[in-house]
């Protein structure tokens, strides 16, 4: 009953909004209200929670389970619970959410409708996590695509409806893939079921190595398009660079992970004979997603693509661990256990600094209307404390020790390796260049003498080159020239973060930092889970 | 999960206050900014004097220490512990912050950012206190790369010079990609042991264990600046003087040293990685100490003598002489600390480190001159002073002849460069001397900052008891070395008189043909060998931008071009539509509406005519008949 009042309360709070039409500040903190008491729920639900010894979830110790008829002639029910696997990620939504919900304070266009939009797409994302039927899995995992498309088409900037179409398009595409795997898996099964539970319990298609493969790539592609994997991943960075600051956090911070926690909630236990047997594949592309998301990040000259493409490396992390995991011939059970640790912990990591890391871009975006990285430079001078909470977040992304990507990235390199060395190796070479791209980024913006966009040229989006001013130099001359001369209109003044942005960033940095040097508040609730993976993939 | 340790509770705690005392005091100053630059200098110094209070007690009692970290496997714990090389490591680590602490504040301009850099320095040496404890791998790659991202901190902390950030990101580049070995290292230590406790290391089975090896070779030679990563060393020393004094004599190169040392046994049990961990120490020294001869520039010297020096270390890792190579990297440190300091010295007085323009600068400021004259001799390996005794240590556990041959070079060319140094700095000031080439000097040194390259100095010449029996097998025994050889009279006699020879010709020299040493820093060596260019970022780059071509042009390409190719079926389909079904539907229509037509037309109301039409149907109908039957 809980979790169901848990995942239903945003949407109904978003009813109350549109039917009451509050006045637009009342509307704002109305968001903020419900989120702070999800937060609230959600922290009590894991107050609660206790994962016992051993290895617990996924077909056993599910908590808050809610099982009801619904469609009863293909046996889809409402069956809903929380383990070790979404409980972190349930927690990460109503953090993430929160944060949003704060940074909106100050949102001037339609807040009633855009702080509408973002409670609904919460209960769309915790009902996916928490979701244990396949079909009920699908209506929420379809939703989320909704929700987003109208928060990147109404409140995006620059070719905001474009991306959001292409968005909505190939992610709805993608879950049509995982419709026709998620049939493949009821059509299976012995007990023509779409419980996940009970398919987890006694998996389909065990026998049949080509219809297994089949649903597997299936539903495989239909996540690796949400993940994204390479190549799925090209409707990312333009979504990304063209939605408000809060869509692109919660678009990197919770959608991708409905991808990945598809993966070892649906694909991994449900198919572990498929999966053992296409476990390679799925590592070489975690590696060639890793690093391809490195390289092609540091080639960018746009803030925000950027950081999107850091999100396919990420993400790669996590598929070389889950691939890893399957590898049963090859590597021991801890050695696999500690790989899928490392991809749940990635998950929850990287919700928060790529979240963090998308909010402090809007501060670009607010101040000077670009994201490209010579129209800035200096930061550190006028805006100490957004350097530094930029540096922390890079820094944390880049896989720094004390902060929480260490703990994850560290448990997925040492527990891939003994399956699949070379890949591995060839993984880690990824943390290199992402601590190039981070520092060149750090260097660009944060350092040197002091650069802001004019406010004439500022508008031009995609970084195109101002006619006016040709070369970056140029542009700083001029810049800092005005700034001399007191603002006379024309030149953006960079003024340091304050009030709902701090209250928004800082946490989420905080949470990061008590997460990479005491870990075990999260360890202890991933472990059992994740052994049990481990061991139900080895079946 | 984890199983914690139980070690003495009293000693624990201290070994967490030792590592924590530093560690929060430098998170505080960070959080609080420009407001604590007052207090920052003297609460760094205060914390660094308590760290080396705690420092020496935790060496008596070698205490352990565990923390829940990492579950699943034994080893994810965060464990520390003290043992005689960690206790050596340890006091010296302490030993030398303070003091560097303690020029610091004399150092920094009093408006400059002080609290940003105690608060990294502090970070910094904490990390680099966790690292010679360090007994899991978590552990181990925690403080190592936290140390990697505070000296990038500390290098670029002049931050709004384009080039000094440059350098840091640079250093911390260059360690990364070694750091990536112990990545590595963690797991092959997971697959061959099952654990990641680094004690266990030299059991892994096979392949791990060579891998694990190599993993924790290039960590280390990443970090001590060894061939082939020694050019970052170069940049480093765009950093404060400070940074230089501390990160460049007993910490950050240091942390490659020790780590061989501590991890000798899986090098031996490896085979050739204990090999080619000693090669390549000894050809640092030999490389990086003729790069050093052809610097002009004393920072740069020094820099790369540092590189040089610790190849010793890293040779006696290789060699498995731990009593000898843990004495070099003291040594070393301590004469290494004296030398910056006073390069710092000068530089904050002069603002020049150029060679040129620190002729007779010895003789300016005679305290401290004085102190860099006893480390330079003692760099130069002079006896009775320290270096002399320690490098002799280690090439009495050198069995190959080539070895020995490359070691005894090496040690001539330390004598050279040092030679070169102290001939500059003690002859007689020419008055023409250019100054302020770095920003306006003080012309002053300051008394603490005498006292501090003082006390070092007396540390890097007394240690020269080393060389005396009595004293080196306590020291042996301490770090549970018994047994390693020590070398006899005569190799003491051959080893100082070449030093000895080395100085005094490289000093005739100076005086008599002082163009030689300018065609030198013109050549290659004057330019590190090229070895910048090894780590240059431009391949990296260059693939990252064809690859971005190719995710925007072909990957994304086929994307948009599958959505053009739907919406142009789409309107071949639209067409179709309109044309064939459609038109086959309004064909039908035409049809119905032209055979209505046609019928009508015999509907003319004349009878005759309808006569006509009967009959002559008839007529068809009984043709028809015949026909069929």
């Amino acid at each position: 009953m809980l979790l169901t009042v848990v995942i239903f309360l945003p949407v109904l709070v978003a009813g109350v909004l549109l039917a009451a039409r509050p006045p637009d500040r009342a509307a704002g903190w109305t968001w903020v209200t419900a989120s702070a008491v999800e937060l609230a729920l959600i922290g009590w639900m894991w107050w609660r929670y206790d994962p016992g010894p051993g290895s617990t979830g996924v077909v056993d110790g599910i908590a808050y389970e809610v099982d009801l008829r619904w469609i009863p002639t293909v046996d889809a029910g409402y069956h809903i619970g929380v383990d070790g696997l979404s409980l972190p990620l349930l927690a990460l939504t109503g953090v993430l959410f929160l944060a949003c919900a704060i940074w909106s304070l100050r949102e001037k266009n339609e807040p009633r409708t855009f702080a509408a939009l973002f409670l609904f797409l919460q209960t769309a994302c915790l009902g996916t996590f928490a979701a244990l039927d396949l079909i009920l899995f699908f209506v929420f995992f379809d939703l989320t695509i909704v929700g987003m498309y109208f928060i990147i088409a109404g409140w995006g900037h620059g070719n905001a409806r474009r991306s959001a179409l292409k968005f909505f398009i190939y992610t709805f595409v993608g879950s049509l893939a995982l419709l026709v795997g998620f049939i493949g898996l009821f059509l299976g099964g012995e007990d023509r079921t779409f419980d996940m539970v009970a398919l987890a319990e006694n998996p389909p298609l065990a026998d049949s190595p080509v219809a297994g493969g089949l649903v597997l790539l299936a539903i495989g592609l239909g996540l690796a398009v949400k993940t994204p994997l390479f190549p799925f991943h090209t409707w990312l960075p333009d979504a990304h660079t063209d939605a408000p600051a809060p869509g692109s956090a919660i678009l990197a911070g919770v959608l991708l992970k409905l991808g990945t926690y598809g993966f070892v909630r649906i694909a991994m236990p449900i198919l572990p004979e498929a999966w053992q047997r296409w476990a390679m594949v799925v590592v070489v592309l975690g590696v060639v997603s890793v690093l391809w998301g490195a390289f092609v990040a540091l080639a960018q000259r746009d803030l925000k693509r950027m950081i999107a493409y850091t999100s396919v490396n990420h993400m790669g992390y996590v598929l070389l661990a889950l691939g890893a995991a399957g590898l049963v011939g090859q590597a021991d059970e801890e050695a696999r256990t500690v790989a899928t640790v490392g991809a749940v912990y990635q998950m929850v990591s990287h919700g928060l600094l790529t979240g963090a890391l998308f909010l402090l871009s809007g501060v670009l975006w607010d101040r000077g209307r670009t994201y490209a990285f010579d129209r800035w430079g200096g930061l550190a001078g006028p805006a100490p404390v957004f350097a530094a909470a930029f540096a922390v977040a890079a820094f944390g992304s880049l896989g720094l020790p004390g902060l929480s990507g260490f703990v994850a990235e560290f448990q997925i390199f040492a527990g891939s390796l003994p399956g699949a060395p070379v890949a591995t190796v060839l993984a880690i070479t990824g943390i290199l260049v992402s601590a190039g791209l981070f520092l060149l980024a750090i260097q660009r913006l944060l350092t040197g003498p002091l650069v802001v966009p004019t406010a004439a040229g500022a508008d031009s989006d995609d970084g195109g080159v101002d006619p006016e001013r040709g070369s970056a130099g140029h542009a700083r001359e001029a810049a800092t020239a005005t700034l001399e001369r007191t603002p006379t209109g024309t030149v953006t003044r960079m003024r340091d973060m304050r009030g709902p942005e701090l209250a928004a960033v800082v946490p989420l940095l905080v949470l990061s930092v008590v997460l990479g040097l005491l870990p075990r508040a999260l360890l202890d609730v991933i472990e059992p889970a994740a052994t049990a993976v481990a061991q139900l993939v080895a079946r | 999960m984890t199983g914690t340790q139980i070690a003495a509770p009293g000693g624990s705690a201290v070994l967490g206050f030792l590592v924590l005392l530093p560690a929060v005091a430098g998170t505080l100053l960070l959080l609080l900014g420009r407001r604590a630059d007052r207090a920052a200098g003297p609460l760094a110094v205060l914390v660094t004097l308590g760290t080396a209070l705690l420092a020496a007690v935790v060496a008596a009692e070698r205490p352990g220490l565990s923390v829940p970290f990492l579950g699943i496997v034994e080893g994810g714990d965060l464990r520390v512990a003290v043992d005689g090389l960690s206790a050596v490591l340890v006091v010296l680590v302490a030993t030398v912050g303070l003091l560097v602490t303690v020029f610091a504040v004399t150092d920094l301009p009093a408006h400059g950012a002080r609290a940003r850099f105690f608060g990294y320095f502090l970070l910094f040496i904490a990390a680099m206190l966790a690292t010679v404890t360090a007994a899991t791998l978590p552990t181990l790659l925690l403080a190592w790369e936290v140390m990697g991202a505070t000296s990038y901190a500390l290098i670029g902390y002049r931050w709004q010079e384009h080039k000094k950030l440059d350098a840091g990101t640079r250093a911390f580049l260059t360690t990364r990609a070694g750091d990536l070995g112990l990545y590595v290292a963690a797991g092959a230590a997971l697959a061959g042991t099952g654990t990641l406790v680094l004690a266990d290391l030299p059991a892994a089975d096979g392949g791990w264990r060579h891998l694990a090896a190599a993993g924790i070779l290039a960590a280390a030679l990443g970090k001590s600046a060894q061939l082939p990563f020694s050019a970052w060393l170069s940049g480093a020393m765009a950093g404060p003087s400070p940074v230089s004094a501390l990160l460049h004599s007993a910490t950050m190169v240091a942390a490659g040293g020790y780590l061989l040392l501590r991890t000798q046994p899986l090098l031996q049990a490896s085979g050739w990685a204990a090999t080619t961990t000693a090669w390549i120490g000894a050809l640092t020294a030999l490389v990086l100490g003729a790069v050093a001869v052809a610097q002009r520039d004393l920072k740069q010297l020094l820099a790369a003598s540092t590189a040089a020096q610790i190849g010793f270390v890293v040779l006696a890792a290789g060699a498995g002489v731990i009593a000898g190579g843990t004495a070099q990297l003291v040594a070393h440190a301590a004469v290494k600390a004296a030398l910056f300091v006073a390069a710092g010295a000068w530089l904050t007085a002069l603002g020049t480190k150029q060679l040129s323009g620190l002729r007779g600068a010895a003789r300016r400021y005679p305290g401290v001159g004085a102190a860099a004259t006893v480390a330079g001799l003692a760099l130069a390996g002079i006896p009775p002073l320290s270096l002399w005794a320690t490098k002799d240590e280690i090439l009495a556990g050198v069995d190959s002849a080539a070895l020995r041959i490359v070691v005894l070079a090496a040690a001539l060319l330390s004598a050279v460069y040092a030679g070169r140094m102290l001939a500059v700095v003690l002859s007689r000031p020419a008055g023409e001397e250019a100054f302020d080439e770095e920003g306006r000097g003080t012309r002053r040194v300051p008394a603490l900052g005498t006292g501090v390259a003082g006390l070092l100095a007396v540390v890097a010449a007394g240690l020269g008891v080393l060389a005396l029996p009595v004293v080196a097998e306590p020291v042996k025994r301490f770090l549970a070395a018994e047994g390693e050889p020590s070398p006899g009279a005569a190799e003491f006699l051959l080893s100082g008189s070449l030093a000895v020879l080395g100085l005094a010709v490289t000093v005739v020299l100076a005086r008599v043909r002082p163009g030689l040493f300018g065609a030198l820093q013109r050549g290659p060596l004057g330019a590190w060998v090229g070895l910048g260019r090894l780590l240059s970022p431009r391949p990296a780059l260059a693939v990252a931008r064809a690859l971005a071509i190719v995710d925007d042009k072909v990957v994304d390409g086929a994307v948009r071009s599958v959505a053009t190719a739907a919406r142009r079926v789409a309107g071949a389909l639209s067409r179709a539509d309109r044309d064939v079904v459609d038109g086959a539907v309004r064909a039908v229509a035409r049809g119905a509406r032209r055979a209505g037509a046609a019928a009508r037309r015999p509907q003319t109301g004349l009878l005759h005519q309808y006569y006509a039409q009967a009959a002559a149907g008839l007529a068809l109908l009984f043709a028809l008949l015949l026909l069929v039957r």
